[in-house]
């Protein structure tokens, strides 16, 4: 903790001392929170501040990670290693079970992202969780730019843009009707380079495809593609090796690579100091269809 | 690997397109680097397919469906830029009077209020209505920058008179910080550098004056005020007898070693350890979050406030506070409602509504006896249990409340409390 001489503290540990705050007060007045950890860079932060929020005792609520079985290997094994030190308990919501069980209907063209969507409402229900904290960042996108950090969801799990309640100060509202549910957003305030830092300060496992790395890899819409059987080539798409690394870790048939040669934190905090594209405008498929497709997917229950 | 030590800024504004403010923002986000080129070039392609023949920068901002058809902001949008010393987080809010309440949401937050005014035009009734909104949630700095200088020429005597019809009108306000810039955000002129066009002028460039206002002494740091969120017991084998009670100090400086008192149990008690993730600390300030242990074992839970025997809140159950009313239907004398104070949750009785301000004018209308939507007035309020409260020009965290529809569970007002109280 940097605390200046006159009582100042550095932007980082206010932001810090703001999502703990907003995890004891989740934790203090929700029945059944649950918090969404894929393993990815924001959720691994989100751990930090609820092993810092409630230490030294366990985490007081479940984690929830939604499988879309086409995540990274790597991303999954990092989750396990998350989950088995601080001793939580791992709920899965399973893309390939909804579809299984016809909760979701796989028709080919649906992404999985957007599966994921009905997957992740039914693992709600099932649960019978009344917070699910998520990792949104209000620099992220233009409709979360608007989101607030307790953000309710009807009981069909929509969002509503024009209906959102007033938030002032710290004193967030945390009611609900039976069947609905909030969204809980501690890293609101957070920039991806805030996330950066923070992950180099407190020195903790993520990912290794976070890092440079050799990758066999091919070109689609303007984006660099894993090779993988879950996603196959078209037409004369061709893969070849290169160095690059994951801003973002999702779905691995939409989420691309950047050729970096980034191996360490600091370097990878010098590329994006520089970077001249958004991570999710650079990198996620799912983001690009339409000026409002975040907002859409987030009115029907998205993250 | 140690993060930078730069601080934070939030600050909020209010306005519509015409006065600027958007181009305000946008170039205070291209030269901080904080648009990305994905960001400018969908901004560049929606202006052109509208057959604009600029770069609308609003459309950054304005996020929603809805508001990009409309062509209007309806909503609080959260901005992000920093510069080596220090990040900002802009609370960027329409500036429109039925817009109210998303202007005192924005100022809730807020350590700094920047206001503009178009150098043609002079005060508004909105750019008024702006500060006495900054005013009635003390937001402790004011910028008010004039804007569109050099559509008047960069006239020295032009800014003068909209300098002194401020300066006269902000007699009625609190405003313990006025700084006053004469700027134009699409020129550049005196955002980020100096600009060479006024020479008359020699304050600093506006983004000068945000990176170097000193807004840490801005908070409380002498009367203790933690109220106790969550109270931690592992109960675990290696943490058996710990208790600690978790929270985020809203006052004061606190310290191990330290008397205390409880309230409402009125038990006293010293501070043995202060501490956060297994580190203990020697001190704890706004706004730490911490986790505070006693020397005794004293019964304290969520809703309670730990503070120091000789400067305490007073617990009151008769609240009196300025209330800004945020749903459709009107606040009224006899109306229940339910309320949240620090950690404490109760329930209100509308006991009065004493006056409705009117924010353009500051006169007291004491005929109507009900609050509309983006209404603010004088409310008196009985609670079920009492509230430990300081006024909220000393203590923006014990001073405020919400209030919440016990039917829909909406939030539907906004408090501050008088000293009356």
């Amino acid at each position: 903790m940097t605390v200046h001489a006159d009582y100042r503290l550095s932007q980082l540990d206010e932001l810090e001392a703001e999502s703990i705050h907003i995890f004891r007060e989740v934790a203090a007045e929700f029945e059944k929170p649950v918090l969404m950890f894929s393993g990815g860079k924001d959720s691994i932060v989100m751990m930090r501040l609820a092993e810092k929020a409630f230490f030294p005792a366990k985490i007081p609520f479940p984690v929830l990670q939604v499988d879309t079985g086409y995540d990274f290997p790597e991303v999954l094994s990092c989750r396990d290693s998350w989950v088995s030190r601080l001793g939580v308990r791992l709920v899965v919501a399973s893309v390939e079970d909804a579809i299984a069980s016809g909760v979701v209907v796989d028709d080919g063209k649906t992404s999985r992202n957007r599966l994921q969507i009905g997957t992740l409402l039914n693992a709600i229900e099932e649960g019978g969780f009344t917070a699910l904290f998520g990792g949104g960042r209000r620099d992220e996108e233009k409709a979360r730019a608007k989101e607030r950090v307790y953000s309710h969801r009807d009981e069909f799990g929509q969002w509503d843009p024009k209906m959102q309640r007033p938030e002032l100060w710290s004193l967030y509202n945390g009611r609900i009707h039976a069947g609905e549910h909030m969204r809980i957003f501690p890293l609101s305030n957070w920039t991806e380079l805030d996330i950066w830092h923070y992950l180099g300060q407190e020195e903790v496992e993520i990912p290794g495809i976070y890092f440079s790395h050799q990758r066999r890899v091919f070109e689609r819409d303007g984006m660099l593609l894993t090779e993988s059987e879950h996603n196959p080539m078209r037409g004369d798409e061709t893969a070849q090796e290169r160095t690059v690394r994951f801003r973002t870790v999702g779905d691995l048939t939409l989420t691309g690579c950047v050729e970096s040669g980034a191996d360490t934190i600091p370097a990878i905090i010098d590329e994006i100091s520089i970077a001249r594209l958004t991570e999710r405008g650079a990198t996620r498929g799912d983001d690009r269809f339409s000026e409002a497709a975040m907002e859409d997917r987030k009115r029907e229950g998205y993250f | 690997m140690p993060a930078p030590s730069m601080d934070l800024l939030r600050f909020a504004t209010a306005g519509s397109v015409d006065d600027g403010k958007s181009t305000l923002i946008g170039r205070l986000l291209l030269d901080s680097k904080a648009i990305f080129e994905d960001q400018l070039e969908a901004v560049e392609a929606t202006s052109l397919s509208r057959g604009y023949d600029y770069t609308d920068l609003a459309l950054l901002t304005d996020g929603l469906r809805s508001e990009r058809e409309q062509g209007i902001t309806i909503d609080v949008a959260y901005r992000y830029f920093a510069t080596p010393n220090r990040k900002f987080i802009i609370a960027d809010t329409p500036g429109h009077v039925q817009y109210t309440r998303n202007m005192v949401t924005g100022a809730s937050t807020a350590d700094l209020g920047l206001v503009l005014v178009d150098a043609r035009q002079g005060l508004t009734e909105q750019s008024r209505r702006h500060a006495v909104i900054l005013s009635l949630l003390r937001v402790p700095h004011l910028v008010l920058c004039v804007n569109k200088m050099d559509l008047v020429d960069y006239s020295q005597e032009r800014f003068d008179e909209i300098h002194k019809e401020f300066t006269s009108f902000a007699t009625k306000l609190v405003i313990p910080d006025l700084t006053i810039v004469p700027i134009s955000a699409l020129k550049g002129d005196n955002v980020v550098t100096r600009s060479a066009h006024m020479d008359w002028y020699d304050g600093p460039s506006l983004l000068h004056h945000l990176e170097n206002i000193h807004v840490a002494s801005d908070r409380d740091l002498v009367d203790t005020r933690f109220p106790v969120q969550y109270v931690i017991r592992p109960k675990s084998d290696q943490y058996h007898d710990y208790r600690g009670y978790a929270g985020r100090v809203a006052g004061g400086i606190l310290k191990p070693g330290d008397d205390v008192l409880v309230l409402p149990s009125g038990m006293t008690s010293k501070i043995s350890e202060i501490d956060l993730f297994g580190q203990d600390l020697a001190e704890a300030f706004p706004p730490m979050s911490v986790t505070v242990r006693l020397e005794d074992d004293v019964d304290v839970s969520r809703g309670d406030m730990i503070c120091r025997p000789q400067n305490a809140p007073s617990p009151s159950q008769d609240i009196d506070a300025m209330v800004c009313w945020m749903a459709t239907t009107p606040l009224q004398p006899r109306q229940k409602l339910a309320i949240k104070h620090t950690t404490r949750m109760a329930r209100a009785l509308v006991k009065d509504v004493q006056y409705r301000l009117d924010v353009n004018s500051l006169h007291r209308d004491l005929e109507t006896k009900e609050l509309g939507l983006n209404e603010i007035g004088r409310v008196q309020l009985r609670t079920t249990i009492p509230l430990l409260c300081d006024p909220y020009e000393k203590n923006r965290t014990t001073g405020s409340f919400i209030l919440l529809d016990e039917a829909t569970g909406v939030t539907v007002g906004a408090g501050m409390i008088n000293s009356s109280s």
